[in-house]
């Protein structure tokens, strides 16, 4: 029994050595195929993760520690050329290896070399030539266009029924009907109003829905004479502040009111951001703060800086990280959604507040979604979870 | 005309990437990129715009000596050292005749000036986080009672000296605070963030579409 045991594992090392001499008789089931919905510049290889040949290898190249995975090396060979070159590097156990970065429509074809001890390679079978195409959709995104065309049918929908003359309600928040409060405020103390629209780009819908209120916010101080000033930390930002602050002035029939320095950049760094606000806040005492937008941990300097001074603060933020700081230290915090809905609430205009609700009817949707989600999981239904899985 | 046209940007800005996202063809996705890099020269333009702004009002304040007048001073001069010494001495480091290495002033001022300065501005939250729970957790009604409650059980769970104060009994399967804070954390924490953050992810596809289709125009001044 033993003599056949050594026997055959003497077998099956001059085999591995004969494959390491001819390069290609390590058969780990190599298949290339072109990768789904992309641009065709990648081709995705699969393998067998367990080969028949895997014990007899580690027996023979025993691994430190008992690891049973091993390094592989993939090599890849155009139409037209005669050598192989390197393609990259994964695990054995891995199964599968995506190569970018490909010319469409040429062919290429792989091997696999397996390195089980530092400066031995055994060599896979090489693939057929297969060439990548590109592909029209993306249809692992299939479930994020569903419900987007959904919340788009929904917003679309309820803006052609706000448009019919239907009544729209939308419930009263807090922090927006304390806007009038706290600009009466700052006028009736002799102090200014100050408004910082959040620290990062106008690209990000955070800061468009703050430059919102900015116009609105500017309108009133136009209307009462109240200093307004907008310290930005972004100069687009404030290129696009100082032009609603100047049309709602203009609007508001105060075009001397407006003065080019109520709008200035200060710098784009976190924290020194913070501390030029703050020294703001601290020397020129401003009788009502807005704090909206995109904020990051110079959320609470700033609204506990608005604190020590007695400020009337209203704050507004989608970041969840930072919603407590200023729920703990502001007057009135809009939270997420409710900055969103700003303008809508302001302006009500029909368009708009459609918008909104169809914003509404999304979130009940996806409410559904979710109740339905956990008794299909609690149930062990994975393909209703998996159609919602992450892209 | 001169609202049409920014307005026709706008949407078709806003549209493209959406397309891109969905459809993976070269030509689309290729002038998705140069968008992207459209957007990061345009914002260097707008930082030099921006960097005026900040001089002139600066020097406004120091001319007429305005209150803080000094702050403005000591901007404009950080701000002059620091252009001139990234101007003219650049970054990095150089290696000396005799083998040692230098540093450049600019990398000088940022190493030894500013990163401990921001990281001095980053510990003073602290001592704010200290004082606005202070404020915070009072008994005042029902929810700020349990915000108290949940907020100590969180603190003494989150520390080694909470979980050797109560360290819970395993034998009658009772949880120590740090397993109690765990699970507030995980849970009932958890759902609440997201819960906000689906509200504002909406919201946020809302304002999306409303720009998309140009029924808002906050780039504009007005709805």
């Amino acid at each position: 029994m033993r003599n056949r045991t050594w026997t055959g594992l003497l077998c099956a090392a001059l085999l591995l050595a004969a494959g390491r001499a001819r390069g290609d008789e390590l058969q780990l089931g190599l298949t290339v195929a072109d990768t789904p919905s992309d641009d065709g510049r990648s081709l995705t290889l699969s393998w067998n993760e367990a080969p028949a040949a895997l014990a007899l290898i580690l027996a023979q190249y025993p691994q430190p520690s008992g690891e049973t995975d091993l390094r592989l090396l993939i090599e890849r060979r155009a139409a037209g050329d005669t050598a192989f070159v390197h393609a990259g590097s994964t695990e054995l156990s891995a199964g599968a290896f995506v190569d970018p970065g490909l010319e469409r429509g040429r062919e290429y074809a792989y091997r696999l070399i397996l390195e089980p001890a530092e400066g031995v390679l055994l060599a896979s079978e090489t693939s057929a030539p297969v060439a990548p195409r590109a592909n029209f959709f993306r249809l692992y995104r299939i479930n994020a266009l569903v419900m987007m065309l959904l919340m788009g049918g929904l917003v679309i929908g309820f803006i052609m029924a706000a448009r019919s003359g239907r009544e729209l309600y939308i419930r009263r928040i807090a922090g927006l009907d304390a806007i009038d409060e706290a600009i009466g405020r700052a006028t009736e103390m002799g102090r200014k109003v100050l408004f910082v629209p959040g620290i990062i780009s106008i690209s990000e819908p955070q800061t468009l829905a703050a430059l919102g209120i900015l116009g609105y916010v500017a309108k009133l101080t136009a209307k009462y004479g109240t200093q307004l000033e907008v310290p930005n930390a972004d100069p687009l930002t404030m290129a696009a502040a100082r032009e609603i602050v100047k049309q709602s002035y203009m609007e508001a029939g105060s075009p001397e009111g407006f003065r080019e320095d109520m709008v200035h950049y200060i710098t784009q760094d976190q924290f020194a951001y913070a501390g030029a606000v703050s020294g703001i806040m601290v020397r020129d005492r401003p009788a009502a703060n807005f704090l909206l937008g995109w904020f990051a941990a110079e959320s609470l300097f700033l609204s506990e800086t608005g604190q020590s001074i007695n400020a009337i603060q209203i704050a507004g933020t989608g970041q969840v990280t930072q919603l407590p700081f200023f729920v703990a230290a502001c007057d009135y915090t809009m939270l997420g959604e409710e900055l969103f809905a700003a303008s809508a609430y302001l302006s009500r205009d029909p368009l708009i507040l459609g918008s909104i609700k169809g914003q509404d009817m999304m979130k009940a949707v996806i409410l559904i979604a979710v109740i339905v989600g956990v008794i299909m999981a609690s149930l062990g239904v994975r393909g209703y979870v998996d159609w919602f899985a992450a892209l | 005309m001169k609202r049409q046209v920014p307005i026709t940007l706008a949407i078709l800005a806003s549209l493209y990437p959406v397309i891109a996202f969905y459809f993976p063809a070269e030509g689309i996705n290729r002038f998705n990129q140069s968008l992207d890099e459209w957007m990061v020269i345009i914002a260097s333009f707008a930082l030099a715009l921006g960097v005026v702004s900040m001089i002139m009002v600066n020097l406004h304040k120091v001319r007429r000596r305005q209150k803080g007048w000094i702050f403005g001073l000591i901007t404009l001069a950080a701000f002059a050292m620091m252009a001139s010494f990234g101007l003219l001495g650049g970054q990095g480091s150089r290696e000396l005749a005799d083998g040692t290495t230098r540093l450049e002033p600019f990398t000088w001022v940022f190493q030894f000036m500013y990163s401990p300065l921001q990281s001095t501005m980053f510990s003073l939250l602290a001592f704010y986080v200290a004082s606005a729970s202070y404020r915070a957790f009072r008994v005042r009604n029902v929810e700020a009672t349990l915000l108290l409650v949940g907020a100590l059980i969180i603190m003494l769970g989150r520390v080694p000296l909470g979980a050797h104060l109560l360290p819970g009994i395993e034998s009658w399967r009772i949880p120590g605070v740090a397993d109690v804070a765990e699970w507030i954390m995980k849970y009932p924490n958890a759902a609440g963030q997201r819960g906000v953050i689906i509200g504002a992810a909406l919201g946020a596809a809302s304002m999306s579409i409303r720009v998309m289709v140009g029924i808002e125009r906050p780039y504009l001044g007005k709805s």
